[in-house]
């Protein structure tokens, strides 16, 4: 099955490290707009890119607002237990759930993941902060909405919307899981890659 | 990995992978909501053969947090004592559709038997077969270890295995299948372990283990040791006189007073104590032993319950049987969000 996207079989760079980085920054800003300043604001990145984006979010909020400190406001969310299609997919390793030391009761939670897709593993990381807290709002930041949603979930913070079709591959690249031993340079990308 | 039956067979790859996922269940342990939705819907069949506290009652607590339905079978007072055959019993656990079962069986390979037979579609679990093997007890022995390697180099334990460890394992060697599912999982890690025991008390054939053996508990205590397993005297399976008196055996098999200071003396100030329980305070340990700092007893029970959330998930989950390829063949490759996985099916 071939697209009309990418009519070479070639993967195609949408992203560059660039544009990761203007993006992020923007999304930083929107978050602290939205949020109107810092105050209560909490980033929990969904493994595994979603937690080195949330990082780099929270670097670039405490750049702007020197009251905040970056590491204390990032926490990782495990969603495997929680997907729906645990019977279906090759058994997944669960990761680590590591929440701010603040908790999460009475915050406004920034959910952040590096692709939003079908929307199911936004599904499953809301039941898992039920399991773990009450936030007073969850918001949802994604650097990259692909489309083809299968449930009614929308990114209040979107980095860029990627029209793909469903047969297409979206691969994230990020330097903290991706970047390969001994290579210099970055290898903060987006790429979309034919599908099969 | 379809069943869990002993560790003989455990590759490293998947040790190392349920002690990874036991770590992240662990940590559910200690949440104001202790429950995951993993396996929802299904069934664990608890199949107890032979009478069992701690084991069944940690399975019971996995399979609760991981959101199964438990359905708990003990033998007395089952169709069992009227004669059935395991055989019937399976299929009608079989016709009752669980996903898992939990097996303890008196008989050693009564679990293989009902995993390979084909009477029955569940993953099977050994929960101790006979004198023959007790996986989930090793892997929550070796997970103990690892925890307590991990925090004396003040490492993460994650992905971790247990090389250059010094084990001892001392006591009831011949009547204990703790002992046996520990030598392989240990070797396979990374582990050196030593055998003592009396030589009445070592089975036949001993020395094909990967392990030394030695009859002399201070010898080796003196060499230098990082664990310390103690095995109960299983007076149950006693059917000869194996030793002479219990006053002798505890004072040259037992973990007394005596030892406990002599580690101190001997600067092993980082050496645990470990016991699969249930213990005979006074017999193979001491009271002071069992209740020192040491004493990793009640760490063990507690790492139980996260060893079996993590074997109940990994057996359970995943793709459906009929995309399963066959026990023993080597797991595929998948690519999922760019990721290289090895299918755990």
């Amino acid at each position: 099955m071939s697209s009309n996207a990418a009519p070479a079989n070639a993967p195609r760079v949408v992203l560059s490290a660039a544009d990761i980085d203007r993006a992020l920054t923007r999304i930083a800003y929107e978050i602290l707009e939205a949020n109107k300043g810092s105050k209560d604001l909490l980033l929990l990145g969904i493994p595994r890119r979603g937690f080195p984006l949330a990082q780099r979010l929270a670097r670039k909020i405490a750049a702007t607002d020197p009251t905040v400190d970056a590491a204390a406001i990032v926490g990782q969310l495990d969603v495997t237990m929680f997907r729906d299609d645990l019977a279906h997919q090759p058994t997944r390793a669960p990761q680590r759930t590591a929440l701010p030391a603040s908790g999460i009761d009475e915050k406004i939670v920034v959910l952040v993941d590096d692709v939003l897709y079908s929307g199911r593993t936004i599904r499953a990381a809301l039941d898992a902060l039920v399991d773990v807290g009450r936030p007073r709002a969850v918001r949802l930041a994604v650097l990259v909405d692909r489309g083809h949603r299968e449930l009614p979930i929308r990114a209040d913070h979107v980095g860029k919307n990627l029209p793909t079709s469903s047969s297409e591959k979206v691969r994230v690249r990020l330097d903290e899981i991706d970047a390969v031993a001994g290579q210099e340079g970055t290898v903060d990308s987006v790429i979309i890659e034919a599908g099969a | 990995m379809r069943h869990l039956l002993s560790t003989e067979d455990l590759s490293l790859e998947n040790a190392v992978r349920i002690l990874d996922t036991a770590e992240e269940m662990a940590a559910v342990g200690e949440r104001e909501v202790k429950k995951l939705p993993a396996l929802r819907g299904r069934t664990v069949v608890n199949l107890f053969f032979e009478d069992s506290t701690r084991t069944r009652i940690s399975f019971e607590a996995a399979a609760k947090r991981l959101s199964a339905d438990v359905i708990n079978f003990a033998a007395k007072g089952s169709s069992v004592s009227k004669g059935e055959s395991l055989k019937d019993t399976a299929q009608t656990l079989e016709a009752m559709s669980a996903d898992a079962v939990v097996i303890r069986h008196w008989a050693s390979g009564a679990p293989a038997q009902l995993a390979n037979s084909g009477w029955i579609d569940a993953a099977v679990i050994n929960a101790g077969d006979g004198t023959h093997a007790h996986p989930t007890q090793a892997l929550l022995d070796a997970f103990t270890m690892r925890r307590h390697l991990a925090k004396l180099a003040g490492t993460s334990s994650i992905g971790a295995d247990l090389t250059g460890m010094r084990v001892v394992i001392a006591g009831d060697v011949l009547h204990s299948r703790v002992a046996r599912s520990n030598v392989w999982l240990l070797k396979t890690l990374g582990a050196e372990v030593t055998l003592v025991a009396p030589p009445t008390l070592l089975p036949i054939g001993v020395e094909y283990w990967p392990c030394k053996v030695s009859y002399d508990l201070d010898s080796v205590l003196a060499s230098g040791v990082d664990a310390v397993m103690m095995l109960r005297v299983q007076a149950e399976r006693m059917n000869d006189s194996f030793f002479p008196s219990t006053r002798e055996y505890s004072r040259r098999w037992g973990f007394d007073d005596a030892r406990l200071a002599k580690l101190d003396t001997l600067g092993l100030k980082d050496t645990i104590i470990m016991h699969p329980g249930p213990m005979n305070r006074g017999l193979e340990i001491s009271s002071a032993a069992a209740d020192s700092p040491r004493s990793t007893v009640l760490a063990q029970v507690r790492n139980g319950v996260s060893v079996r959330m993590a074997t109940l998930y990994l057996l359970m989950s995943g793709e459906l049987r009929e995309n399963a390829p066959a026990a023993g063949t080597t797991p595929n490759e998948t690519t999922l969000n760019g990721t290289t996985l090895k299918e755990f099916a």
